[in-house]
Parts: C-alpha cells; structure tokens; sequence
C-alpha cells in the first residue's frame, strides 16, 4: 500500500509482534499501573478531595467530582502510554539498541518499523484503558454500553499521541531532550485539557488554547463515553482528532526518514 | 553472471566524496573483501548495497536485480552483517532468532528448526534461553552470524565481522565463515585484519579515499606491489643508504629502518651481508600489510 508515498505493507504487523513479544515478558509488571493507579486516584480525591467541593457541572449535569475525574484519568493515561512509548521506549530502540537499523537489514523498510511502532502504542493505550475500564466500573462511574466506546476511542487517540511521540523521537539530539516536549505539551495537556476542572473554569482565551490540544479532544470524547452523555460538539473532537494522526504521521516518518537513511 | 555488480557508484555527503566512482563485481560462491582505511569508503559503500544510504550515482544490482528499485526482494535472499553490535538485547537468544525469522516470513516451524541449527554451527546452543547481555563478545559476534543466516541467504554481506574480538572467538569466526565458504555462500566483508582478509578473500580490493587502489586475489597483489620477500634492515649505515640508492631497488626509509621490496631479496641480503654487516638485517615473506601500507601509507586515519 502506498501512503503519503511510502511504501507501507502488513509486515508492520512483524514489528508490532516483536514489542508484544517483550511485553509479555514483563506483562505483571506492566499491569499494575493501570489497575492501581485509578484506584489510588479516585480513593485520594473520593475521600481527601470531594469533602471540599460538591460536584461539577459539566454541560447541563451535575456530577460527582468522581464521576467527573475517571474519564480523565482513561484519558490521560492513553496520553502517556503512547506518547512515552514512541519516545522513550522507541527511541532507545533506535538509538542505543540500533534495533531498528537490524530490522532494517531485512525485507523490512523504514516507513513499516515506524507504522509496527506507531501501532503498538497505540495498543499499549488500549490495554491501559481496558484495564482502568475494568477498576472505574467497580466504582460504579461507567456508564454501559456506551462506555464500550472508550476502547475504540483509546485506540484513535493512541495513534494522535503515538505519531507525535514519533515525531519528537525523529527530532531530538538525546534523550534528555524530550524533557522540553514534555514541560511544553505534555504536562500542560495533562493540566488544562478539562481533565482536573471544567474548561468553562478558565479565561476565554485560556479555553480556545485548550481546544487545540489533542487531550481536550480525547478527554471530552472519553467523558461522552463514560456518562453516556453525547453533544454535537463530538463530531468536532473526533474529525480533530483523525486529522491530528493524519497529519502528523507522515512527517514524522519522513524526518525519520531524513534521520536514519542518509 | 554476477551475484553483486557496482558500478560507477558514488556517494556525496554534503563536501565529502565518500565514495568516487568504483566499479567492481563478485561472482558466486567467492569470498570478496573490501579493504581501507577509516574513512576510506567502505561502510558507505557496503550500506548502498543494503539501502541504509541513498548512492549519489552508479548502479547497483545484486542478484541481477536493479537497485534501490528491487531491494526488498533481494533483501529476501540476502544476509547482512553490521558493524555495530545490534542484537535484541529485551530477547533472549533463541527469541532474536525467532523474531527476525519472522521479518523473513520464515514460518514457525521451519524458523525453529533452522535456528536451532544455527545455534549448534556456532556453538551457542546450551544459551539458547540466556539473555542477550551477559554473552561475551565473541557470543554476541556469533550470534549476530548466525541471525544474518537465517534466511539462508545466497549472499552474505559482513562488515568488520572480527573488530574487538579477541584471538580465539576471531579464529572462531573465521573458521565458520571458512565451512560457509566450503559450502557454497558468497561472502563479501570489509576488515582491517589483512591476515583475515588474506586467507579468506578469493579475491579483494584496497580502497582508499573513495576510489579502488588496486584489485585482485590476496597473493597476486602481495607478488605484484610488494615481491615475494621484504628485506628489512635495521639502524642502516650511510654506506648501506648510499649502495642501495645505486641500486635500482625499491625501498621505503623509516629512519632508523629500511624496508627493501626487493624482488629477489636472497641475492641483496647476501650482498649486503658480505659487504657490509648482517648485523640488523632480516628477511621475511612479504604480506597483504606490506601492500595495503604501501598503497595507503602509513600517516594515521583519525
């Protein structure tokens, strides 16, 4: 198949099978984060925190500051298990472990070791929210079927943070650089992206900010999904979202390109 | 015909000629090496034939195939051995073959059967579920061969196959490639061991800033550069200088030391010894590195 140019087959699938090869070796290790980490957080804002506030409105309905806090949570972690993926993990892949210039020594090109790459970040981002899906039900904060969405919704918005993890991976000089990425995207995303408070609590211009980041899109779809509770505005989030991927994987296949094929 | 033809290939890297027009071909089942000093070209010149670097000019064709144009079909039948230490180091020994088998579209069985194999030819057997790390280098080195051959390739491409393995797992190595050799593969590798590159190599070409010096099978270029003998002699007295500059003979000046490519060296040693002293002559058989430092010289490549 030809995309943007690039010359991309099923063979993706063989790179995407090697990470899941490491991965099940270490899988325990791997689970606990998702299935303690929502625990931890709802039980710390569930007793410390909602003491002190009553509820959020949140487009017409007034919830718990729980029920507002659990999609975020899925939300955020769909961030970080593809975004650190194709950064970290992907860069030392390629730049310490030279695992890429091996694969690159077989029928495999360049363009299918970054789509394999892509694509299990993004499956790391489902397995994440899958199993804080299972943790958030016990609590009582999903709302069914409905909250079925959230895997697919994991999926796509695992590819957005994928490729831009990517594109950085493509871009920095040493791993220490992808320090600035994170203090100037990500953590603002995990911050201002309606995930801890309403957007409606910020400053208009604040608020038009927000909408430009990837999370804000995938928190509000995620949200819809848990409370069973869908506005027109989705369709936006979603068609941002697609775009974003669609954008961004390209170049940054290219400036991979640029990097390693010289 | 030909299993690998170049072709006038070059490679510019912004200033750099890395690479400047070399033309050569290796025919089945040889053994050919690419010989030079840092810098001189060779990696370059081994990553156009695997698609790591775009070639500035100059065809390529392996398997008769035209390159970059059909390269992931001749990467199918064809193994490459890099420089750099790239093992799977999340895998263990076993796994790294299993999982490249797989890039191959090897199927599982088959995969397994043949790594197995592998692992006994190279001795690593009883590691096979030992990770990746703990290996010694002349391990990992093997193991690195026996994942290039995995999808028994009809060419197999090493470059610096011996660098920083320590004596006994480079006679290791050399005494695979030599049963490989023996059953038929075609080799071609780039070393800085000349001893590797003399009893290997059919045949083999020493380049050096981009271009080919010279090219030819180890004990012809070793007869035509250098002789079959090198008169070596020791704190050389002006008399000694004076009655070789007579001479029509060939020899390099290092200062305290003369070296004498001499192509019938019995005859001067005698000479010398008679006339002069033989106190601080030698003569002895002339190498690959007699002609490799001839033609490249001897200032050092940093």
């Amino acid at each position: 198949m030809n995309i943007y140019g690039f010359d991309i087959s099923r063979r993706f699938i063989k790179v995407w099978r090697r990470n899941l090869a490491v991965y099940q070796q270490t899988w325990k290790i791997s689970f606990l984060p998702p299935l303690l980490e929502p625990l931890f957080y709802l039980l710390a804002f569930g007793i410390g925190f909602s003491t002190m506030i009553d509820g959020v409105q949140y487009q017409g309905l007034e919830l718990s500051y729980r029920q507002f806090l659990a999609p975020a949570l899925i939300s955020v972690a769909i961030m970080y298990n593809a975004f650190f993926e194709t950064s970290y993990n992907s860069f030392v892949r390629m730049y310490y472990q030279k695992t890429f210039d091996a694969m690159l020594a077989t029928p495999l090109n360049l363009a299918e070791i970054i789509t394999g790459e892509v694509a299990w970040a993004a499956t790391k981002s489902l397995l994440a929210s899958s199993l804080m899906l299972i943790v958030i039900t016990l609590f009582g904060l999903i709302d069914y079927p409905s909250g079925l969405l959230v895997l697919p919704l994991a999926l796509l918005g695992g590819l957005g943070f994928a490729t831009i993890g990517m594109l950085f991976t493509a871009l920095v000089p040493n791993i220490e650089t992808f320090n600035v990425p994170i203090f100037l995207f990500v953590t603002p995303m995990f911050l201002f992206s309606g995930t801890f408070f309403p957007l409606q609590n910020l400053p208009g211009w604040a608020q038009g900010l927000a909408m430009c980041l990837p999370l804000t899109h995938v928190v509000q779809m995620v949200r819809a999904a848990t409370l069973g509770h869908f506005t027109s505005g989705l369709w936006f989030s979603l068609f941002y979202l697609l775009v974003f991927a669609a954008i961004i994987f390209p170049v940054a296949v290219a400036r991979m390109h640029r990097r390693l094929i010289q | 015909m030909p299993i690998l033809e170049v072709r006038e290939l070059a490679k510019t890297f912004n200033d750099l000629q890395a690479v400047d027009g070399i033309s050569f071909q290796v025919n089945k089942g040889e053994c050919f090496g690419l010989l030079g000093p840092n810098g001189a070209g060779k990696t370059t010149t081994i990553r156009m034939l695997y698609g790591f670097t775009p070639p500035s000019g100059g065809q390529l064709r392996i398997f008769g195939e035209e390159l970059p144009e059909r390269l992931r079909q001749v990467k199918y039948r064809m193994g490459i051995c890099q420089q750099e230490d790239n093992l799977d180091p999340d895998l263990t020994v076993l796994d790294n073959l299993l999982v490249f088998s797989r890039y191959f579209d090897l199927p599982n069985r088959e995969a397994l059967e043949r790594a197995r194999q592998l692992l006994n030819f190279f001795g690593l057997e009883s590691r096979s579920q030992a990770k990746i790390q703990p290996l010694s280098g002349g391990m990992k080195r093997r193991l690195v061969l026996a994942r290039s051959l995995i999808n028994q390739p009809e060419l197999l491409i090493l470059d610096e196959p011996t660098t920083g393995l320590d004596p006994q797992s480079r006679h290791q190595v050399w005494d695979r490639l030599e049963v490989l050799k023996k059953q038929g593969l075609t080799i071609l590798l780039t070393t800085h061991y000349m001893e590797e590159a003399a009893s290997l190599c059919d045949r083999l070409l020493i380049m050096d800033h981009g271009r080919i010096l010279v090219e030819g099978p180890p004990a012809e270029l070793i007869r035509t550069h250098v002789g079959r003998d090198i008169l070596e002699i020791r704190d050389p007295s002006p008399m000694v200088r004076d009655f070789l500059r007579d001479r029509e003979v060939v020899y390099e000046d290092f200062g305290h030391r003369l070296q004498v490519y001499s192509m019938a060296g019995n005859d001067l040693l005698l000479r010398l010894s008679r006339d002069f002293s033989a106190a601080g002559l030698s003569l002895r058989p002339a190498t690959l590195e007699d002609v490799f430092l001839r033609l490249t010289g001897r200032e050092l490549r940093e």
